[in-house]
Order: C-alpha cells, then sequence, then structure tokens
C-alpha cells in the first residue's frame, strides 16, 4: 500500500518528463514514436530561442556574482554577532521567499519602472533574481560559518598578528567554502528556473529561457515546446543533483 | 582598520541593496494600493466585490486541498522510503525530488502533457478527456511542485524519529493504524505543519502554473496579473498583492515557529 502510493507519486512525476522528452525529439508526435526519432526540434528551438538560453546563463552568472559579493560578506557579518538584530535582518531579506514573486515584481516595477535606462535593461531582471536567490546564498554560507568555532580561529590569527581583511580573506573564505559552494549552486539553479518574477520584469527584448518556454506553450506546436523543455531539463537537471549534493555535504559539516 | 569597524563594513553592501529593492520597493506597493479612487477604502472593496471574493475563496480552497492531498502522499512515501532500504529508492527518491527545481510554467506544461488535448489521457482512454485547463488541472499542477517540497521536510524529520518507538508500540499489541495515529504521526506533527505552510504558501502564490494552465479560472495570482496588465487597475493589483504578501509571509511564520527553516520558493 504505501509502496503503490509512493510509485503512483513518482510515475505522476516522471511520466509527463518522459512524455516531455520523447515529444520533443519525435517527427510528429501525434502519430506517436512509429513517426521516428528527430533532432529537427531541438535545432528549430536553436534557431528561434538559443538567445534565451544565453541570457539566462548571462544572467544566473551575474546573478551569481553579485551574491557572493553581497551575501558572503554579509554572513559573516551576522554570523559574527548572532543576535536579535541578526535574526531581524535575516528575516528580512528572506521576504523574497514567502512573498510571491508576482508582488515583488509589481512593487520593483511601481518604484523604478519610469526609470526607462534601468527599466528596460537586463539588471532590471537581474535585480529581481538577486532579490530571490541572496537569502539562500546567506543562509548557506552562514550556517557553515555558525558551525565552525569562528572565534577561537580568529583570534589565534589576530595573534599572530593578521588584520581583519587578511582573517577573512584567509580563515574565513576557506572555512565558509562548502557553505558558499552550495548557496553557489543554489543561486545559479533557481537563477535560470526563475519565472513568475521574471515575467513581469523581462522585455520582448529581453526573454530568458523560463519567458521563453512560457512563450513556446503558448504558441508553438507540442513538438518545439516539449524540444525547448529537454533542453531545459539537460541545463537543469544536473545542476540540481550538484547542488542537493552540496547541500548535503555542507549540511553534514554543520552537525 | 578595526575588527569591529571591518564586520560592520561586510553588511553595507547587503543593506544597501536591501534597502533600495527590497525595503523601499515594498513600501512603494503598499501606498500604490491606496492611491486609487477608493483609496485605502480599496481593501473593504475586496471584500465587497463578489468577483475578488470569489477568486479569494476558490486559491485557497484549492491550495487546502493541495496540502491535505501533498501531505497523505508524501507522508506516506516519506515515511516508506526513510523506513526501508532496497534497491532502486535512490533512484525513486531523485525520482521524487527533482521537481523542486522545475518552474511553474514547466509544471504546467507537465499538466497539458498529462491531460491537455494532445495528452496521455486524451490519447489512452476513450472519449474526451480534458483536464488541463480546469480548476482539476491547476489541482494536480500545484500537487505536482508541492510533493517534492513536502517529501523532503518529512524525510528529514522521519529520519529523526527512534523506530524503537514504533517497535515498542508493536511489542505492547498496538496494530498498524495505532502505530501511525499514535507514534508516528504526533512525533512528526511538527514538520507537518511546517511542510503544509510551505504548500499551502506556495499554493496561494503560484503564479507560473497559473499562467500556462487558468486561461479561465479565477485564482488570485491571475487576478493580479490581469488587472495590472489588462484593466491597467495598478491601485487594486497592487492592494491584492499585498494581501497576498502578507497572508503567505504570515502562515510561513508561524509555521517556523513550530519547526525550523521553511523554504516555499517557486511555483
Amino acid at each position: 500500500m504505501q509502496l503503490a502510493i509512493t510509485l503512483l507519486a513518482a510515475a505522476f512525476l516522471l511520466v509527463p518528463t518522459i512524455q516531455s522528452v520523447l515529444a520533443g525529439l519525435t517527427v510528429n508526435y501525434f502519430q506517436g514514436l512509429k513517426s521516428g526519432l528527430t533532432l529537427q526540434w531541438v535545432i528549430e528551438v536553436w534557431r528561434l530561442y538559443s538567445g534565451s538560453i544565453f541570457l539566462s546563463m548571462g544572467i544566473a552568472l551575474a546573478c551569481l556574482v553579485v551574491t557572493l559579493i553581497i551575501g558572503v560578506p554579509a554572513a559573516y557579518a551576522m554570523a559574527r554577532n548572532p543576535g536579535r538584530m541578526t535574526r531581524a535582518l535575516e528575516e528580512f531579506i528572506s521576504l523574497p521567499l514567502a512573498i510571491p514573486g508576482l508582488a515583488l515584481a509589481l512593487a520593483l516595477l511601481q518604484l523604478y519602472g519610469s526609470y526607462k535606462g534601468f527599466r528596460l535593461s537586463w539588471t532590471f531582471i537581474l535585480v529581481g533574481h538577486v532579490l530571490y536567490t541572496l537569502p539562500f546564498m546567506v543562509r548557506s554560507v552562514m550556517s557553515v560559518l555558525a558551525a565552525i568555532d569562528l572565534k577561537t580561529l580568529e583570534e589565534g590569527a589576530a595573534s599572530l598578528g593578521a588584520g581583519p581583511v587578511r582573517r577573512f580573506i584567509d580563515i574565513v573564505i576557506p572555512n565558509a567554502l562548502p557553505g558558499i559552494l552550495a548557496g553557489a549552486l543554489t543561486v545559479v539553479t533557481l537563477s535560470i528556473g526563475e519565472f513568475n518574477l521574471t515575467w513581469m520584469l523581462h522585455t520582448p527584448y529581453l526573454k530568458t529561457l523560463p519567458v521563453g518556454l512560457a512563450d513556446s506553450y503558448a504558441s508553438m506546436r507540442l513538438e518545439i515546446a516539449s524540444a525547448y523543455t529537454l533542453i531545459f531539463f539537460v541545463m537543469i537537471v544536473p545542476l540540481l543533483l550538484a547542488m542537493q549534493w552540496a547541500s548535503a555535504r555542507a549540511q553534514r559539516m554543520t552537525q | 582598520m578595526s575588527s569591529r569597524l571591518f564586520v560592520a563594513l561586510c553588511l553595507v553592501p547587503l543593506a544597501i541593496f536591501a534597502l533600495t529593492f527590497l525595503a523601499l520597493p515594498i513600501v512603494r506597493l503598499i501606498l500604490s494600493s491606496g492611491e486609487g479612487e477608493a483609496g485605502w477604502g480599496i481593501y473593504l472593496q475586496i471584500l465587497q466585490t463578489p468577483r475578488y471574493l470569489t477568486t479569494l475563496v476558490q486559491t485557497v480552497l484549492v491550495s487546502l486541498a493541495v496540502t491535505l492531498v501533498a501531505l497523505s502522499v508524501s507522508t506516506t512515501a516519506g515515511v516508506f522510503l526513510t523506513r526501508n532500504r532496497f534497491r532502486g529508492r535512490a533512484v525513486l527518491l531523485s525520482i521524487l525530488t527533482l521537481p523542486l527545481a522545475f518552474p511553474g510554467v514547466v509544471v504546467g506544461f507537465m499538466i497539458i502533457l498529462l491531460g491537455g488535448r494532445q495528452g496521455l489521457f486524451n490519447a489512452i482512454l476513450p472519449g474526451h478527456v480534458v483536464f488541463a485547463y480546469s480548476i482539476f488541472g491547476l489541482f494536480l499542477g500545484y500537487l505536482y511542485f508541492s510533493i517534492p517540497r513536502v517529501l523532503l521536510t518529512v524525510m528529514a524529520a522521519a529520519e529523526k524519529i527512534d523506530p524503537a518507538l514504533e517497535e515498542a508500540a508493536r511489542t505492547l499489541g498496538a496494530p498498524q493504524h495505532r502505530v501511525v495515529l499514535d507514534v508516528l504521526l504526533p512525533a512528526l506533527s511538527p514538520a507537518l505543519i511546517a511542510a503544509g505552510a510551505i504548500a499551502f504558501a506556495t499554493a496561494m502564490g503560484a503564479f507560473g502554473t497559473a499562467f500556462t494552465l487558468a486561461t479561465d479560472i479565477d485564482v488570485l495570482p491571475m487576478v493580479i496579473y490581469t488587472e495590472f496588465t489588462l484593466s491597467a487597475n495598478i491601485a487594486m493589483a497592487a492592494a491584492l498583492s499585498v494581501c497576498l504578501g502578507v497572508v503567505t509571509w504570515a502562515i510561513l511564520f508561524v509555521a517556523r515557529m513550530f519547526s525550523g527553516t521553511t523554504v516555499a520558493a517557486g511555483g
């Protein structure tokens, strides 16, 4: 009974993904597999949408750089001063996880929508992605830093004459690496898949991968939509597996 | 440079970013909601306009149904996967957690592949079986992204329960359903509350899935979207967004008090 429910749930999640992979590779989905296998739809998607794929990769990398610059030092400062203020700050920057992306995007549009130079550039989408992924980076680094005896390590280095910047580079960052890695993979995975904010923030000339997907679901034949989804799976699944591995590894360190 | 100064400087980039792109936009959104013809009475207007009220009720009902079903399915599967070691377990676990990174639009497409006009059910069953664009399709879509989220939370908690407790109950002669009711579920309850809150809040705010499937179903995120883009009713879109944001945040906040971290995200 338990096994049956587990298998049923797995089938519910797996069957449509297999359908989408097959549909993206068959000549005519309506006729089924006997119409033959082909890569023509994948090539067609590449011709139509390769721009969206590169834009998504670019934004994900930029998002990673920004979350590293903002998130790692902040996580260090918050790990050094645990207390009510830090918890309130953590709660505040985590708001984008609790508030639906649509509402956040509306808020950004209301405030910055009239600054056309900003509104129409890719950095506007980047801001949305950083908002949404930053809490993951901060939390991931913080939890690793909280588990080590940062104070003793830093005091040791300080007594040997290392200044605060030197200690940050030589002690904090190497110790935080598992958390940084897990956070980085999470940021890239989530940024590539982000839709709810991006749909409101994008312009017709700046379509990310998920925006392109929505576009193809609405206006393209099923084979093209499926081939596009297949490309997305090929990008996201290895990232997700790496993210789960890195997070589990970082979590083991904190126990 | 003193150590204290350096630590303070470390917070500066975060403070600037959070102020500019989080605090100020939220304040602007709240102010915008009061700038319509109705002023702040707009919040009363939501409750008085049947269309918004029906939407609200419908969104809550679908989210509740998804939460309950996802909880029962994922708890069953989660407990089963923690208690048993067998070949293929790792594969099964991967299948059940991978959709975690699928955006809502992709989940919507998965449901179209199952229940759309060219879908699996329409192909294998006699007659015209198309459910993707109905409220049931929306329910299935929400269920699709809720199952992995609930499963992970439940499994993390189930691994910490001592199997000896269940063995003890069995030795004392308790039948299986008593063991589940009296031992397992009470031990899991904090995780179930947290997981339920995640599922509910995610379903309430899910835009991508609704966008792909629900062309003519009124759920809150879709109504906000159409108010903003089609009707250009900015104040109402802002007011509904504020309500939605407050509700989802409050639910997750309460849930966090019961158990550790909750991460909603996506949908």
